[in-house]
């Protein structure tokens, strides 16, 4: 077949041009837009350059949450990823306990953020919640509402509790990648179930755990609503991450220059350490 | 090391079965004695793997018992049988180098370090893969993997036995000579009871002292390459070994014999004798290639028959000769000039003439 060249060809890529376009660099570009100027009212804006951006970043209760921010989400790999692999070891590997351990397992993911909010309120209430209760039968002074580690501690259970299962159903389906030769190989070689997780099964889950691990940062980091229908981020702004932090400074203030260099900033370091991460990971992979 | 017992041991996949042919193996009684080099041959779906993989422990039998120097270890895993397996398809731990990989059993059995080195390095140089101990297991060629696999097998001293699956299906022709030599060589080096199951009759006799045959999920017969060309037990036997196979002709009764078509093939009188106490309708007669012989003069014992095709090997040629109506292979020297077409006189020499009562061996009673 003759192949004729005309540059009229790339009207093709039209389309698509304008979908891209209008679906993220147009949003994108009028936070940018935002984030460079002072605006006081319509037709009343100034262009501030990197101003806004200077100040976002010296901002000390901005600070106070990032810290915050990336405290949560170290606390939510740390017990997520371990309990999740855990987990899905110890499902049944097929058959109808199989389903039946699936379906419970994946409940949790099914329930929208704020219910999962509504849930926790309640379940830990000292008073009318089960949770919260019978802590407090078993002696322990328990409160949510009023002790920053008693709040923090519920908001991780409540993310923990909400997406553990993510973690568990992901490393479920890569157990179940691996073929029957490689344990009955170590079986011969008379592997204890440690080496046979160390060896094989680890391994052989690293894929799906870098996706695991890419997952839960990503929405850990951003997470906005179970926190703030359980504690609205209090006791003071004890549980006040980022996206609350901006929320407040977009909305109740409606400070919209600073909020959009924060929005910059914000999605800059999610880009960043996933960046990071998967770089690393693969490389150290090309390394041996 | 040890000696292996099969005791009634019969399997069958399915968990209700109802005839033999849901049985995978057929009730059997067989012995592997300690020290020996075994071959377990047989087409493919006849039961071989199912058996390795019973005595190995990695399936349950249905019904018998698999004894171990006369102790029971139907409930024993393949960890607590301390028993070596190597699989028809390479099985390496992709994240270990090979050195790793070799020594893994050896961890595993709490080796000590500067052990584990010297037989690492010592299977490591039998299989020629010394060169290669540093590398990543994953990053290896497929026979160089299936030698890691043999080595895994073949490194730890102690083991009960070592069982080999077809472990040369991937190799190339070249290296799987010489890899069986290898196998041949540490089995006269170390001593250890080694069952290889393969479909490959020439792989089957170069590695084994002695060869059982499965057919059907039975063993037809077990016994020296020797033993399998000459007197084959059974009719699968006489087929399968040999290239070409034996010919087996259907016969019918008749006085002083059997008789095919219009050939009547006289019988010697013991085998007349055994013949006429069974009932069966189903007689077979067979005699291999190699052991007709040609008569330049019709006579009273030979028959007449027609040369239809004569094939060239090289060394030998394989003449197609027919007989009535039934076709029948002769292997002839390189002098045979006969064409196509012309006439020539068969001999059937009575010790090599086997009779057939369904499907087994009719043999002399000593």
């Amino acid at each position: 077949m003759d192949k004729i060249p005309d540059n009229r060809a790339w009207w093709l890529v039209l389309p698509v041009f304008l979908l891209v376009a209008f679906s993220a660099l147009i949003p994108l570009m009028t936070v940018v837009n935002y984030s460079v100027q002072d605006i006081f009212g319509p037709g009343q804006a100034y262009y501030v350059g990197t101003e806004w951006f200077k100040e976002v970043l010296t901002d000390e209760r901005l600070q106070a949450s990032l810290v915050r921010q990336f405290a949560f989400s170290g606390a939510v790999l740390l017990i997520q990823i371990p309990l999740g692999i855990g987990v899905a070891l110890m499902m049944p590997k097929s058959g109808i306990k199989g389903s039946l351990c699936l379906i419970l397992v994946a409940i949790p993911l099914l329930i929208p953020w704020n219910v999962v909010g509504t849930i926790w309120q309640i379940f830990a209430r000292g008073d009318i919640g089960l949770f919260g209760w019978a802590i407090n039968q078993a002696g322990i002074d328990y409160n949510y509402t009023g002790d920053t580690v008693d709040a923090w501690l519920t908001v991780l259970l409540m993310d923990v509790w909400h997406w553990t299962p993510l973690v568990a159903l992901l490393c479920y389906s890569g157990l179940r990648a691996i073929p029957e030769a490689f344990y009955q190989a170590a079986e011969i070689d008379r592997a204890s179930k440690w080496a046979v997780f160390r060896y094989i099964q680890l391994p052989r889950l690293k894929s799906v755990l870098i996706i695991a691990v890419l997952l839960r940062f990503m929405d850990s980091f951003m997470i906005y609503i179970e926190p703030f229908v359980l504690t609205g981020g209090g006791p003071g702004s004890s549980t006040t991450f980022l996206s609350q932090t901006l929320t407040t400074m977009a909305i109740g203030q409606f400070d919209l220059g600073r909020a959009a260099a924060f929005s910059l900033i914000y999605f800059l370091i999610v880009l960043l350490i996933s960046w990071l991460f998967f770089t690393a990971i693969t490389h150290a992979d090309k390394e041996k | 090391m040890a000696e292996i017992q099969l005791k009634s041991l019969a399997h069958s996949y399915s968990a209700n079965p109802s005839g033999p042919d849901d049985y995978a193996i057929r009730q059997l009684d067989h012995v592997w004695h300690k020290g020996g080099a075994y071959a377990l041959l047989g087409p493919s779906g006849c039961g071989k793997s199912t058996m390795l993989n019973i005595i190995s422990g990695l399936v349950q039998p249905s019904e018998g018992e698999v004894l171990f120097d006369g102790k029971r270890v139907n409930e024993l895993s393949p960890r607590d049988r301390n028993i070596a397996q190597v699989f028809q398809f390479p099985v390496v731990y992709d994240s270990m180098t090979v050195f790793e990989n070799l020594a893994f059993p050896l961890k595993n059995n709490k080796v000590p370090a500067a052990k584990i080195k010297t037989r690492v390095q010592e299977i490591a140089e039998v299989l020629e893969i010394e060169d290669k101990l540093h590398k990543k297991a994953k990053n290896l060629t497929a026979d160089e993997k299936q030698k890691v696999s043999m080595g895994r097998g073949l490194v730890r001293e102690d083991v009960s036995a070592i069982l080999f699956d077809e472990p040369l299906t991937v190799i190339d022709p070249q290296l799987k000579w010489k890899l069986r030599r290898k196998l041949k060589q540490i089995h006269e080096q170390f001593d250890i009871t080694m069952v290889y199951v393969t479909h490959d009759q020439l792989e089957a006799s170069t590695f084994a002292d002695r060869i059982a045959v499965m057919y059907d999920g039975q063993v037809v017969q077990f016994g020296t390459p020797t033993e399998l060309f000459e007197v084959p037990n059974h009719t699968f036997v006489g087929y399968f070994i040999g290239s070409p196979g034996m010919n087996i002709m259907e016969v019918e009764r008749c006085s002083g014999g059997v008789r095919f078509d219009s050939t009547e093939i006289r019988l010697e009188p013991w085998q007349l004798e055994i013949l006429g106490a069974m009932e069966s309708e189903n007689v077979k007669i067979g005699i291999r290639p190699e052991f007709i012989e040609l008569s330049p003069v019709s006579s009273d014992g030979t028959y007449a028959a027609e040369v239809r095709d004569v094939e060239d090997l090289g060394t030998y040629k394989i003449v197609t000769v027919k007989l009535g109506e039934q076709q029948m292979k002769v292997r002839q020297s390189e002098e045979f000039d006969a064409g196509v077409g012309s006439q020539v006189n068969l001999l059937f020499p009575g010790q090599w003439l086997m009779l057939y009562v369904d499907e087994f061996l009719v043999q002399e009673q000593q």
